[in-house]
């Protein structure tokens, strides 16, 4: 590098004089220490962070076409998916992108339940991610109105009924909300600005608090060990590495293998299936009809189910909320001694595995009409949900913990288990004698591997 | 606990159709078969836009995409005196509607999008005869319609047969009771056509976006491989 | 802990090609971004040619009609005013329309095809304001100068009867005519170009 006191370089320090933005760049990255073995549940934050500023950007565009206005708005979107130069790839990334964010952030949850990331001393973070998860629903519903179609009319509706639930103040308050007897107009055009600028104010405000903390006490890591017990001579982890280059690297990977699952969803499947972009939604809002099945977008069946499973308007409400509050009190829940799944014992790994089959058992059931097995199904989840909570100050206690190393462990990459991979693959396929040889299938070698997979998965639950 | 993963992505690639039981008969559907939207966009405008109108669309928009000339377009498929710029409206009024059908028939821009294409399809062809019904015809796909066929010239009369289950009167097949100016095979196909058009309407832009998604994810993947060429070089320093 | 050993021109070729093609693709995700805030197809609907019926207009009389949301006049010159218009031009900036805007056919003194009929956008030149039709001559407000034109009451520029400015006021040049062409002889299309005659 040529280091010449040039005009551009004088006005560069003309600025870094004045402002430290070598010194934000330095804390933040170049000098932020992060451990070193960091896996593939590590890439979601960033990810998070890519989706927040997509739904930015085109947000931004698609409210300079839009109208909040119920006699206009269903039609508006229609205009921008038409007539609008480009808006059908505006709106779709928007639309999937909302989706996109809620399965990065149920990772970035669940990669907190695997590691202990919520533990001492981070309760703060996981709160302030408890706040930007309840701010991403608010955010989410409320956009979720807008196209004015069936099912955002009538999951609006649904929704907002649930306050009129609450004793005493309930229907004032519900009515309040509306601003008006029913969703109408009032409503549409209140959700449009808490979308647009209120909601993303507080997300913006609750990213920094998030980020801040985290760089205060520094990142953990897929070992639960804390990198800053044993530094090198020029104080830094010596299980660490600068976030800059090594993590910013490894993170446009992880961008790249999203961008193309978030391209192949545009491109190919917009509506996936009808979880993403409703079939019902195609249908203008009537408020004298509503449609045969309503069912809220994908991300909020989970706590859907538990809403239906209860057979009380206001308890189920409170099921619902409290399905949500139970999540800010897993740091004190947690009475394990260890944070990594790694070094917990059996009975953690088998609670977290039965949580999340219910979870995704209730978003699924979420999705379907009410019958009674179908209820008591999700009877039977929203227990679970809230035993795996509840039940933790009691099950994490009587804990057989492993030893914790001191140092971090560098577990195989996805690409060094490429041979192990393909023994696998050897061992379930016969190559068949002959001219034209063949791979066939190899029902003994198969049948080996599942009993194998099936030792190891009951091993590594102990 | 990846395989926890790819469960949530497999629970999520079933398909949510919020339509009735009855079983569908599955349309064909080609967005590149420009000759087949042709005829279907004629058939629309004759058979449906009476009464329904399919107000997102231009007319522009089919002469660009169905590879017509404009003057073509305002001559051929077009009613007399619509402009190029128009959508396409129907000449039907609110007042009018209300008085023949209890209400208005709904726009059908999107139709193909709420019910989809087999829908449609079933649906088009399940008109029977039904003496009750103020029409004097019923639908299998869509029972009590308030909406007379459509095609009947095309198709002719179907008669319901009924099988007795119990108690149950369960419509069992449809047979056609009077001869239509089509033969059922040229019908189906008519049907189809329309069907075709519907999708496309629903959605003008998606052949073109299919078509994109390959050069996006063709660099995506160009991208992925750079990108992580950096990484393993950076990462050799690691250990 | 970290390798010293290191292939620094390496980083540096694969950092600026992974640069150089995120660069490309961020440029073709602009492309999109910035044109859907150009006009829409429905902009283009309401900014589609506009038929205009001439055979009403008496003489002296000036009509607007809206083209692509402007307002565009109609003037009926009669023989006085066309007499008049060719003594201008020693006041006129630009009285052979050479630096103005307006179609190849509409490119002579009276600045229409026909000259009893006088077709322009009006809209000032010089920001964009709507100009005062003031046919009439030397009225007291505008003073005995005045030979009857269009007057912008926003910066007070002048423009004769065929639209061109006058000199020593802001706007810089004629009024812009747009492209029009006659169906009939009473019947005139604006937006549409006339035919250019094969040379």
């Amino acid at each position: 590098m040529n280091l010449k006191p040039t005009r551009l370089r004088m006005c560069g320090n003309w600025v870094l004089d004045r402002f430290p933005l070598a010194q934000v760049w330095n804390e933040h990255m170049a000098h932020y220490y992060a451990p070193k073995n960091f896996n593939f549940w590590y890439f979601f934050g960033s990810l998070a962070l890519l989706v927040l500023v997509n739904q930015f950007v085109t947000g931004i565009l698609l409210t300079m076409n839009y109208k909040p206005d119920a006699k206009l708005a269903f039609d508006s979107v229609e205009y921008i998916m038409r007539d609008v130069n480009w808006g059908w790839l505006v709106r779709y990334m928007h639309s999937t992108g909302a989706s996109a964010f809620f399965i990065v952030i149920y990772l970035h949850m669940f990669r907190g339940l695997l590691y202990g990331s919520f533990k001492q001393p981070r309760e703060l973070i996981w709160i302030f991610g408890m706040l930007l998860f309840v701010a991403l629903m608010a955010e989410a519903f409320m956009g979720y109105l807008l196209p004015w179609g069936q099912m955002s009319y009538w999951g609006a509706q649904v929704i907002i009924s649930l306050f009129s639930a609450i004793p005493v103040i309930g229907d004032d308050l519900a009515l309040w909300i509306r601003g008006d007897y029913v969703i109408s107009d009032a409503t549409l055009n209140r959700f449009f600005a808490f979308h647009v600028i209120a909601v993303p104010l507080v997300l913006v405000l609750l990213v920094f608090m998030h980020i801040v903390a985290l760089h205060e006490v520094g990142s953990n890591n897929p070992d639960g060990v804390d990198i800053k017990k044993s530094k090198d001579p020029w104080g830094h982890p010596v299980d660490g590495i600068p976030f800059h280059p090594y993590y910013t690297v490894k993170d446009v990977v992880g961008v790249a293998v999203f961008l193309l699952f978030f391209a192949t969803v545009i491109f190919y499947m917009p509506e996936m299936g009808g979880y993403f972009l409703e079939h019902a939604n195609f249908i203008p809002a009537d408020p004298m009809k509503t449609p045969e099945h309503i069912a809220p977008v994908w991300y909020f069946t989970p706590f859907y189910s538990i809403l239906r499973a209860i057979p009380d308007k206001f308890a189920g409400v409170i099921g619902m909320g409290g399905s949500i509050v139970v999540l800010f009190l897993l740091p004190w829940l947690d009475r394990g001694k260890v944070k990594s799944i790694r070094y917990r014992g059996g009975i953690y790994k088998k609670a977290l595995m039965l949580f999340v089959i219910s979870f995704i058992a209730l978003g699924y059931l979420g999705t379907q009409p009410v019958t009674p097995l179908a209820t008591n199904m999700a009877r039977i989840f929203t227990a679970i949900y809230f035993g795996f909570f509840l039940l933790m100050p009691i099950y994490t206690r009587w804990e057989k913990l492993k030893p914790v190393p001191s140092h971090i462990t560098m577990q195989p990459t996805l690409e060094e288990r490429i041979p192990e991979l393909k023994a696998v693959f050897d061992e379930v396929t016969l190559v068949t004698e002959g001219e034209n040889a063949k791979r066939g299938f190899n029902p003994t070698g198969a049948k080996n591997v599942l009993v194998r997979t099936a030792k190891n998965l009951k091993e590594s639950l102990d | 606990m990846k395989k926890l993963l790819s469960l949530l992505l497999f629970s999520l690639s079933l398909n949510v159709f919020a339509s009735g039981g009855a079983d569908l008969q599955s349309a064909d559907i080609d967005l590149t078969d420009k000759v087949s939207l042709q005829r279907g966009a004629k058939n629309f405008v004759t058979y449906c836009l009476g009464c329904h109108s399919a107000k997102q669309i231009r007319y522009l928009r089919i002469a660009n995409d169905l590879g017509l000339d404009e003057k073509h377009v305002l001559k051929d498929i077009a009613p007399e005196g619509a402009g190029i710029y128009e959508q396409l409206h129907s000449a039907m009024n609110k007042h009018d509607a209300e008085k023949w059908f209890g209400t208005q028939p709904p726009d059908l821009s999107l139709i193909a999008r709420s019910r989809g294409a087999d829908w449609l399809y079933s649906y088009l062809k399940g008109f029977y005869a039904d003496k009750n019904r103020p029409f004097g015809v019923n639908n299998a796909i869509f029972e009590d319609v308030g909406m007379p066929n459509p095609l009947w010239q095309l198709q002719g009369e179907q008669q319901p047969v009924y099988e007795i289950d119990g108690e149950r009167r369960v419509l069992e097949k449809l047979v056609s009771s009077s001869a239509g100016s089509q033969s059922p095979e040229d019908f189906d196909k008519t049907v189809n056509d329309l069907v075709n058009f519907l999708v496309y309407v629903g959605e003008p832009v998606q052949l073109e976006r299919q078509q994109m998604g390959k050069y996006v994810i063709f660099y995506l993947l160009i991208f992925l491989v750079v990108a992580y060429l950096l990484k393993k070089e950076y990462w050799k320093d690691v250990h | 802990m970290i390798d010293q050993s290191v292939d620094k021109s390496k980083r540096q070729f694969l950092t600026t090609a992974l640069t150089v093609v995120g660069a490309v693709g961020t440029g073709y995700l602009a492309v999109p971004f910035l044109s859907q805030m150009q006009p829409s197809v429905k902009a283009m609907a309401a900014g589609a040619p506009v038929e205009v019926d001439i055979s009403k207009i008496e003489a002296g009389q000036l009509i607007r009609v809206a083209w692509r949301g402007k307002p565009v006049w109609v003037l009926q010159r009669t023989p006085e005013v066309l007499a008049t218009l060719t003594t201008l031009d020693g006041q006129l900036r630009d009285p052979q329309s050479n630096e103005s805007s307006q179609p190849e056919s509409s490119k002579n003194p009276a600045r229409s095809m026909k000259p009893e009929i006088f077709i322009a956008v009006g809209l000032c030149t010089h920001l964009g304001c709507s100009p005062t039709f003031r046919p009439e001559v030397a009225p007291h407000d505008l003073g005995s100068d005045w030979k009857g034109g269009f007057f912008c009451p926003c910066h007070g520029s002048w423009f004769d009867l065929a639209g061109r400015v006058y000199k020593g006021v802001p706007a810089p040049t004629n009024l812009e005519v747009p492209p029009y062409r006659y169906i009939t002889d009473t019947q005139i299309i604006i937006g549409e170009a006339a035919e250019e005659k094969s040379a």
